[in-house]
Parts: structure tokens; C-alpha cells; sequence
């Protein structure tokens, strides 16, 4: 089998290359934190002038949120965010096929690759 | 049977395709251990407790176990692997020889952003843990922890850029400290004392027992990889120590077995001390858990140990950070998958110099502008999709070398029952993921599709073709 001869990169070309794979994997990262899409809705329950009971804490919790440094109007938030886990099963569905789609596109194109580098490296031995 | 030599001066693993000019062979079992823990340990240090958040105080001792059965899938795995592929780069040299250049090309870049963004976390901790020590010592103004983030990283890598042996003799020392104070706090507690502070029936009951209920559990997993994550670090090295066989599956089994300890430790007195609500609360709440613990003992000696552990642990784990986030894009340049000039050994000190100079700034990037949780989930799921490559690799790995082909310095039992147990624990941490970051899941697949697309099609043409395969291995079956 003839041997593969890659080109030679220019100096500029790197440049580029690095910059391209900057952008594109600070914007990845970025992007859902900008558009205010990242985390979830952890939202707290309004309540006003909340106090311990309210807030279902027992002796001990009260003791040690006290310690903390906290009161019932500044532990509210804390207590009282919860997550929310409601999901559509679309968006799970979507999230299957795009993960699983990445593995088997990611296998298909490697696999094509990895021939060629077993075909060039053992030469038909 | 091919009797491959790990340490041979004319294969992959010494310099750049056999040149002599390559990584020193220093390191030994204990650095392997350090550099593994000395990354992980800051998990129980911080980050874990939004596994309590997720759902609460229960759940997350249920994902820190599930978690631990997952990591030692994953240090079984890859010890076989890296036994047999000692070479600097870890999983990325792994994945270029068993499975293609493109799955090569992105099991690099799961590990640059998961040890770069567990960097930034590190440098994000370390600056909370200065502003709370101002405020204890009487700053009369507010302290910034912007300037000691830039200066934690910025003397982190150049410790990196000096030299991997007294980086990581500087990491074997700190991880240890780090690792006693955990065991200081806990003995100092004194659960077994009817004086003792902790509060466990108190503090877990009710509706803090379960506050998600079975959904709030598996939401957990996603922050219990963080008890963890990064331990798969020690094949970083691989190319460093003296004897990759021994060093590097002692190193890492012992590594887990110590993190299996430590995580349960600190889920035991933290929970014990502190309200679940505050607890799971990394960002508003308890961003340093255990130190948080030591300061409601209110012993000032045990404040001073958690801090001080605290601030090892980070330093520990961000030093461990840049020295295998730049391994393995220093690997990725060698072999052209980036550009070539990034796969410079320096002359002198023979460390990856302009891999280590280059991520500083990314790694400020993410320590400056994100929330901490934000940060932590963009590592954690870099590591998962990492721990899924981990079983496709090693059933192709027996496949095309079975036993009988190639010597290992380890061969995992049980196989292929580990790869199948972390394959279906994969699928449940995304799942965990998916509730309540999915955009992020989402986002990052996206990227890693996007990427990949750029390589295939454009950058692989740089890429010499049989210069991918440098192991003195017989032809693999089937091909």
C-alpha cells in the first residue's frame, strides 16, 4: 500500500486551527450559560415572615443553621429551593438519540480511519 | 505471545516515535497513588454536597457507593489497558490504538476539559476558602478572590513546567495532609461517644430524609462521580514511571480503595453536622463542606486543619490537573491531531512546556466567569463520556488482542462484567445528568459531534497514517 504523505501545515494554519477549536469549545461551554439556559429552575417557595416551624426545621437544625449564622428570613432560599424534575419524555428521547448518535457516528468515522492506519502500517503482512 | 516491552527507548512511550529526547522515567507507585488521589481528593472537599442538593443527604451516600462500584469498573479497565499501553496521553493513547484516530482525537479532548474545568473549580475554591480566611482574621473590607485564583494557576503551571518529579513529590506530600485531616475531623467527632456533636437522626429526618424521593437518587449520581472523578489520571503518567506493569495498577487500585474511605468519611461527619438544605447548597451554602463542618465543631484547631486540608487539596488536585490536562494535549500535538508546535519537549526540564503554558488561560477562563456547579458538570461529563469509551475500549481490546496474543502487566477479572456494569452505570448518570442540566448534556454532545465532524473532514488530513500505531504489537484479528 503507498504510503500517505500528509501536507505540510503552515505556521497561519495552525493559528487558525487552534483558534477554530477555541471558539468552538468556549462557546460549547458558554453559549447555555449566556443564553441563561444552564442549571436548573432550583426556585424558592415566597413566603412571608417564614419562621422555623414554618419551614419544618426541629431543635437540632434550628441549633446549627443558628450557627451558621443564619435566621428564618435569611435561611428561606436555602430551604425552600427545590429542584424541578419534571421532563417532557421528547426531550429524553432527544437526548438518547443525540448521545447515542454521537457514539456510533464517533465509532463509523474511526473505524474507517483505524483501517487505514492498519492497512499503511502492516502492509499486507 | 508478543512480549511487549512498556519501556522500550524505540516505541511510543519514550520520545516523539523513538527519539531520545523524552519525558524523564522517575516516578514510582507512591507518585502514581498522589497523582491519582492528589487530583480526586479535592472532590470530598468540595462539589460532592450538590449530590445532596440533588437529593438529598440519603441519596448521595447511595451515589457515592454506586459511584465508587463505577470507578472501579473504570480502574480495573483501564490498569489492563494501561499496563500494556504505557505512553503519555493515557486513554488518548489507548484509544488511538485500539479503537481510530477520530475516537483518539475526542477521548483527548474529554480529557483536557474535564481535568481543565476540575482545575478551574479548584482555583474557584481556593479563592472562597482566602475571602472566608480574611473575613475569620478581621479584613475590615471584603477581600477579592480573583487575584489568588490567577495566582494559584499561574504557580501551579509553572511548578508544571520545572518538572513532574518535584511536582508531584510536592502533590504526594499535600495529598497526604489533606487525606489526614479528613481522618483528624472524623476522629475528633467522635461518633461513637454519646458527646459527640454530630446529629445524624436529627438531621436526616422527616422530609430530609428522602426529599426527592427514588428520582431525587438517581439525580444524585450525577454529582457522586465527583467523590472520584479524575483518578483515571494515573495513566497520565504512564510514560513517566520507572515500571508502568507495577506502578501503574497498584497506584491506581490503591488510589480508588483510598478515595472509597474518604468519601464515606465525609459524607458521614458532613451530614452529621450540617442541615441537608445548607449542605447541598455549593454555591450559597456549604461551597467547602468539611471546612464548614470544622468551623460548627468550634474548635479553632480543627477550623485550621479543615482549611489548611482544604487548601492542599486544591492545590493538590489543580497541580495533578495541569500536569494531565497538558500530557494530553502535548500528546495530541506529537501526533499532529493538533497543531505539531504544542508537541515540544522542553529541552532542559523535559516537561510538555507549551501544552502546560497554553491551557492557563482557558483554565482562567472558566475560574473567573462560571458558577462552581456550572463548572463542575461541564468536568463531569467531559469524565462520563470518557468512562463510556472506557468498555467499548477494552471489549475491543480483547477482541483484537486476546489474551493469548499480547502480555499485559494486569489482566482485569471478570471480564467483559465490569465493561457491561459501566456501560449501564453510564447510562443512569446521564440520565441523572439530563435532570436538571440537560442543556448542558445537550450542548456539550453537540460540540463533541460538531468537532469531531472538523477533524474527519479536515484536520486528520495532517495525520501520518501508520505513525498512529507505534506499539510492538502483532497485526490486530479481524483486520
Amino acid at each position: 500500500m503507498a504510503r500517505y504523505i500528509p501536507p505540510k501545515q503552515g505556521k497561519m494554519g495552525q493559528v487558525i486551527d487552534v483558534i477554530v477549536l477555541l471558539i468552538m469549545s468556549i462557546g460549547a461551554l458558554y453559549i447555555p450559560l449566556w443564553l441563561g439556559l444552564a442549571g436548573s429552575s432550583k426556585l424558592p417557595v415566597p413566603a412571608d415572615e417564614p419562621t422555623w416551624e414554618s419551614l419544618g426545621q426541629n431543635a437540632v437544625m434550628v441549633e446549627r443553621w443558628t450557627a451558621l449564622g443564619y435566621d428564618p428570613a435569611s435561611a428561606h432560599d436555602l430551604i425552600t429551593a427545590r429542584f424541578d424534575y419534571s421532563f417532557t419524555w421528547g426531550a429524553l428521547a432527544l437526548m438518547v438519540v443525540v448521545i447515542v448518535g454521537y457514539f456510533a457516528l464517533m465509532l463509523r468515522l474511526s473505524e474507517k480511519e483505524y483501517r487505514e492506519v492498519i492497512a499503511e502500517k502492516f502492509d499486507g503482512k | 505471545m508478543a512480549n511487549t516491552d512498556i519501556t522500550s527507548k524505540t516505541m511510543d512511550g519514550m520520545g516523539p516515535h523513538g527519539t531520545k529526547v523524552g519525558l524523564l522515567r522517575v516516578l514510582g507507585p507512591a507518585h502514581v497513588w498522589a497523582l491519582g488521589v492528589g487530583i480526586v481528593l479535592v472532590g470530598e472537599y468540595m462539589g460532592w454536597n450538590f449530590a445532596v442538593g440533588k437529593g438529598g443527604a440519603y441519596a448521595a451516600l447511595i451515589a457515592c457507593w454506586f459511584a465508587g462500584i463505577l470507578y472501579s469498573c473504570v480502574a480495573m479497565i483501564d490498569s489492563e489497558v494501561t499496563s500494556t499501553v504505557a505512553a503519555a496521553g493515557g486513554q488518548y493513547t489507548q484509544a488511538k490504538h485500539i479503537v481510530g484516530p477520530l475516537m483518539a482525537f475526542n477521548v483527548g479532548l474529554y480529557l483536557v476539559f474535564a481535568y481543565t474545568m476540575l482545575e478551574a473549580a479548584n482555583a474557584i475554591t481556593l479563592g472562597y476558602l482566602i475571602t472566608v480566611a480574611a473575613d475569620m482574621t478581621g479584613a475590615v473590607e471584603p477581600v477579592s478572590d480573583r487575584p489568588f485564583i490567577v495566582l494559584a494557576i499561574m504557580f501551579l503551571a509553572w511548578l508544571n513546567y520545572r518538572g513532574v518529579l518535584a511536582t508531584l513529590t510536592f502533590n504526594l506530600v499535600i495529598t497526604a495532609f489533606a487525606f489526614v485531616a479528613i481522618l483528624v475531623l472524623f476522629f475528633a467527632s467522635a461518633p461513637w461517644s454519646d458527646g459527640t456533636m454530630m446529629a445524624h437522626a436529627d438531621l436526616m429526618s422527616g422530609q430530609a430524609a428522602l426529599p426527592y424521593g427514588w428520582l431525587g437518587v438517581l439525580a444524585a449520581m450525577h454529582f457522586g462521580l465527583w467523590f472520584y472523578l479524575g483518578i483515571e489520571g494515573t495513566t497520565q503518567a504512564a510514560e513517566e514511571v520507572r515500571s508502568p506493569a507495577r506502578a501503574l495498577p497498584f497506584g491506581t487500585l490503591a488510589g480508588i480503595m483510598t478515595l472509597l474511605i474518604a468519601a464515606t468519611l465525609t459524607w458521614y461527619v458532613c451530614v452529621g453536622y450540617l442541615p441537608w438544605e445548607y449542605l447541598g447548597d455549593g454555591v450559597d451554602g456549604a461551597v467547602a463542606p468539611l471546612f464548614s463542618a470544622a468551623q460548627l465543631t468550634g474548635s479553632t484547631a480543627l477550623v485550621v486543619i479543615l482549611g489548611f486540608g482544604t487548601l492542599f487539596a486544591t492545590l493538590a488536585s489543580a497541580n495533578g490537573c495541569i500536569n494531565d490536562a497538558s500530557r494530553a494535549w502535548f500528546s495530541m500535538g506529537r501526533d499532529h491531531y493538533l497543531p505539531q508546535w504544542f508537541g515540544a519537549v522542553h529541552p532542559t526540564y523535559r516537561t510538555p512546556y507549551r501544552a502546560i503554558i497554553f491551557l492557563v488561560p482557558i483554565a482562567l477562563i472558566f475560574a473567573l466567569g462560571a458558577p462552581l456547579d456550572q463548572v463542575i458538570t461541564f468536568s463531569i461529563l467531559s469524565g462520563l463520556l470518557g468512562y463510556t469509551f472506557m468498555p467499548i475500549n477494552v471489549i475491543l481490546f480483547r477482541r483484537k488482542w486476546p489474551l493469548d496474543t499480547i502480555k499485559r502487566g494486569y489482566e482485569h477479572p471478570f471480564h467483559p462484567i465490569p465493561a457491561i456494569l459501566l456501560i449501564c452505570l453510564c447510562a443512569v448518570t446521564y440520565f441523572a445528568v439530563f435532570l436538571g442540566y440537560g442543556t448542558q448534556l445537550i450542548a456539550m454532545v453537540s460540540f463533541y459531534i460538531v468537532v469531531s465532524l472538523w477533524f474527519h473532514f479536515w484536520r486528520y488530513r495532517f495525520v501520518k497514517r501508520a505513525d498512529q500505531f507505534t506499539m510492538p504489537w502483532p497485526k490486530p484479528r479481524g483486520y
